[in-house]
């Protein structure tokens, strides 16, 4: 229908989050995807094709969600694209040990009216808990194919692909049956669309979904009908529910659906027995504990910072030795002129760069984070911490973004999609960004830690820990919106599939890599062209006002400052290149360390954070979080300094 | 509209049950005023739409006007049942206090008293015909359904989500929160009538995690102590 390849069919993965819809995709993909953001949303868009008995098949991985309606932009992207991309075939992935919620998102995606194939994942999972599904009955009830899987092991995905060729190839009735509500609100329902499909022409929304989405007061469906009568009428009986019911006409549709929902699922699924998980809930409930809960967070965040700086110190080493092999050989082939020395070290060594830091330290973070959020304990962190997070207006589950930006602060501005709404994941990305990441770690520490003394360092942390909680509430405060809270499936603990961790983590590394390295290696041939050029020390003087002036620094800082938004830790190494020594304290004041440090810390997040930034809510937020961060660092840096000089330090 | 209007609107109801028109002296004579008085109201009510008035013939009610006689007539004779089957007050009594209380009685509180008495269809004064209820309802089964889950009739204790034990398990009977919340709630399943159970709550006025058709759902403080439950049935 949609597809203007003959050969190739469109199918798109659908489902609640946690059901293995990524796990399926993965498989079914491998290497062939493209991961982008919807257009003008901060929403994943995830693509992929295969050649499958001899067709071309191409895979579109919708994001996880739990119902159609306007909560989220997932569901405004997810929805708007099976009704205007119109897919050949919808598979709607399933977990089989939930099956009743589950259902009550298939039988939404049944009033979208989309060609529809339903996935029974985790089957294997359902028969350990003692659950049997009656497949045939099942198919039968909804008037689609039920195809068993195990996505992680592979199993059923050739079934499920055949079954999702021959709806989606099939000429006729590929609308899937419609299941009709209780009589009060069906007459409605119908009583609405009849009105609709006289009126209403050209939309792609079917009319049964669009009746019954007025009557659910659905902003953005509202804001497309523009004729008052249906309008009118609709508002009319809306009321009429509302009365009958005394609540929200929104909440009496949504019990209908989960009632069917209910009706189904019992009539498909018999408990046999119901075994003991002594284990899984043992983990449970000490991981969730108001004492050891958190003790257990605790070790795990260190112990995951700590593999992660051992392993990234280990492998940068290694590979910091073997580039060391290619400089001397690279120096002959460019030679000494200025555009060798660009090329040579402002290009490659920005690409070496790029290795050196992505490679060690990324890999390793995102390898430990996809194993933690696949087993399921990302979930009782955010649990753990709903109640702090709340102190800043975000709940528990930005607190992974900000735990993130400890290592490095481009994976937590994109791990900021795990909010729900624009609005919070901006708060979210903002408050990360004023994390110190592990190159600002190695600032603070190579001069605060060093020179003055480790609890100056961990002071530092301290000043930044209430300035993310006053910033983040501050910007709770004034952008507009309102949050929603904490309300999140807690997926049971399992153990996390290799295959799926792996490919994980590849696939975020890839996209990692295409967007941090470019702006990386640019921004390094621009800083080293200007250097050849001499504008470098034209900036020190620029910028003497503010770094001489206001933050009482040698006036040298002013290019490490610029030089910083490459990569914040090539301060500390120009720092020691510009004053000609180690010995920071022979130079510097402590006062004057403590500053720089705090300044480093603030002013900006490098440039590939400002990219990812962009590249999540677009050019526009990223400028203002930028300059704001700039002024926040420069002003409160000389506030710091002359509160610093009063207290006696010289 | 005052009393006025009303009884003569009654009045007309019942004198054209028979499908013909009422003389003017006939009307009068049954509400007991000078047919002077009753040509004037008459006047009135035709000029509001609610009497056509066919000189030497007499008056019959439009559609408005037959809707308005059988509202204030269904009012009367529920009364009049309710204070005689009920309350048992004496039949001639009823019949007066149902003419004064008529007027003043609401339509939720003329639904309600259809319900309690369980929609009856006679009246039990004098045993004449209650006419039909103008309520949404496509039946009086759909009526009493409605009402078992409507607010304002509740003989449970309520109480916040936050304040179940550990383990217990409750019916939602109702969810104060903003929309949006309120949206998710139900997409996740908390709808009114279904049974949630405790599985834990953080400290510090963290969040609970409940159980709810068979998953488990984080749900933060401020959220679910606006989720309100009550006993389980039988429980």
């Amino acid at each position: 229908m949609a597809s203007d390849d003959e050969d190739q069919l469109r199918i798109a993965l659908a489902g609640n989050a946690n059901v293995g819809k990524s796990a399926i995709f993965n498989q079914l993909t491998g290497l062939s995807q493209v991961i982008g953001n919807w257009p003008g949303k901060t929403v994943e868009r995830a693509e992929g094709s295969l050649f499958f008995e001899g067709r071309n098949l191409e895979i579109i991985d919708l994001p996880g969600i739990y119902s159609l309606s306007t909560f989220s932009e997932e569901e405004i992207v997810s929805r708007q694209f099976i009704a205007e991309e119109k897919p050949d075939v919808v598979i709607d992935v399933l977990d089989s040990t939930v099956l009743e919620r589950n259902l009550y998102f298939t039988i939404q995606l049944m009033e979208l009216e989309a060609p529809l194939v339903v996935a029974l994942n985790m089957y294997d999972q359902a028969k350990k808990r003692g659950i049997e599904i009656d497949r045939e009955r099942l198919s039968k009830e909804l008037g689609m194919p039920v195809v068993p899987t195990v996505a992680v092991k592979r199993v059923g995905l050739g079934d499920l692909l055949r079954s999702a060729i021959s709806v989606g190839e099939a000429e006729s009735s590929r609308k899937p049956k419609t299941l009709r509500y209780g009589p009060e609100v069906e007459s409605r329902i119908e009583k609405l669309s009849s009105s609709l499909s006289d009126r209403l022409s050209d939309h792609p929304y079917p009319i049964r979904f669009v009746a019954i989405k007025l009557l659910e007061n659905d902003e953005e469906i509202l804001r497309m009908i523009s004729d008052q009568d249906i309008l009118d009428e609709a508002s009319e009986l809306r009321s009429e529910l509302e009365s009958i019911h005394g609540e929200p006409a929104s909440t009496v549709i949504t019990s209908e659906r989960y009632s069917l929902a209910n009706r189904i699922s019992s009539n498909c699924q018999r408990f046999i027995h119901q075994p003991k998980q002594e284990l899984s809930t043992k983990l449970e409930s000490v991981t969730t504990h108001s004492v050891w809960g958190y003790v257990i967070m605790l070790l795990i965040t260190l112990g995951v910072f700590l593999t992660i700086f051992t392993l990234g110190d280990w492998f940068s080493g290694i590979l910091e030795q073997a580039l060391d092999l290619i400089r001397p050989i690279l120096q002959d082939i460019l030679g000494t002129g200025p555009l060798g020395v660009i090329i040579q070290e402002g290009l490659i060594e920005g690409l070496f760069a790029g290795v050196t830091i992505a490679l060690p330290y990324i890999l390793p973070f995102y390898l430990i984070l996809s194993i933690l959020e696949d087993s399921g304990y990302l979930a009782r962190i955010a649990f753990l911490m709903d109640s702090a997070m709340h102190r800043m207006g975000l709940h528990g589950k930005a607190f992974i973004p900000i735990l993130l930006g400890y290592g490095c602060s481009v994976p937590a501005v994109l791990g900021s999609r795990i909010m729900e709404t624009r609005r919070e994941r901006l708060i979210a990305a903002f408050a990360a960004t004023l994390v110190p990441c592990a190159a600002r770690t190695i600032v603070i520490l190579a001069l605060v830690g060093k020179y003055i003394g480790p609890l100056y360092a961990l002071s530092l942390y301290v000043i930044d820990l209430i300035i993310v909680f006053a910033l983040g509430r501050v910007a709770y405060r004034t952008l507009p919106g309102r949050a929603i809270g904490l309300i999140m499936e807690m997926p049971a603990y399992r153990k996390p599939s290799g295959n799926v961790v792996l490919k994980q983590t590849w696939f975020r590394l890839s996209s990692f890599v295409k967007m941090a390295f470019p702006v990386i290696v640019g921004a390094g041939v621009l800083i080293k062209a200007m250097e050849v050029v001499g504008l470098l020390e034209y900036i020190s003087t620029i910028l003497s006002p503010v770094t001489v002036g206001l933050l009482g620094l040698p006036s040298v800082v002013g290019v490490l400052l610029v030089v910083g938004i490459l990569r914040k830790e090539l301060t500390i190494l120009m720092l020691a290149t510009l004053l000609g020594t180690t010995q920071f304290n022979a130079v510097l004041t402590p006062a004057q360390m403590y500053v720089f440090a705090y300044v480093v810390m603030l002013y900006i997040p490098c440039i590939a954070t400002v990219a990812a930034l962009s590249r999540e809510f677009g050019w526009k937020d990223a400028l203002y979080i930028t300059v704001f961060e700039i002024l926040f660092a420069t002003l409160t840096g000389g506030l710091l300094y002359r509160i610093l000089l009063f207290l006696g330090w010289s | 509209m005052n009393e006025g209007p009303e009884e003569y609107l009654e009045a007309l109801y019942k004198l054209t049950r028979e499908g013909k028109p009422v003389r003017t002296s006939q009307l009068a004579n049954f509400l007991g005023v000078s047919p002077a008085s009753a040509t004037q109201m008459l006047q009135k009510l035709a000029e509001r739409g609610c009497v056509e008035y066919i000189p030497y013939h007499g008056s019959t009610l439009t559609e408005n006007g037959e809707a308005k006689g059988a509202k204030m007539t269904r009012k009367h004779r529920l009364l009049e049942t309710f204070l005689v089957s009920l309350l048992n007050v004496r039949k001639d009594k009823a019949h007066e206090e149902a003419c004064e209380l008529e007027h003043h009685l609401s339509d939720e509180a003329e639904e309600a008293l259809c319900r309690i008495l369980k929609h009856p269809e006679y009246c039990a004064d004098d045993n004449m015909p209650i006419p039909p209820c103008d309520s949404p309802y496509s039946s009086c089964a759909e009526c009493m359904e409605a009402a078992e889950f409507s607010p304002q009739r509740r003989s449970k204790p309520i109480r916040p989500l936050t304040s179940l034990e550990k383990g217990e398990s409750a019916k939602i009977a109702f969810v104060r929160a903003g929309r949006g919340a309120l949206r998710r709630l139900c997409d996740m399943g908390l709808t009114p009538g279904s049974v949630v159970t405790m599985v834990r709550s953080a400290p510090l006025r963290g969040p609970v995690e409940v159980e709810i058709r068979g998953s488990r759902l984080a749900i933060g403080w401020g959220i679910a102590s606006k989720v309100f439950v009550e006993a389980v049935d039988g429980g």
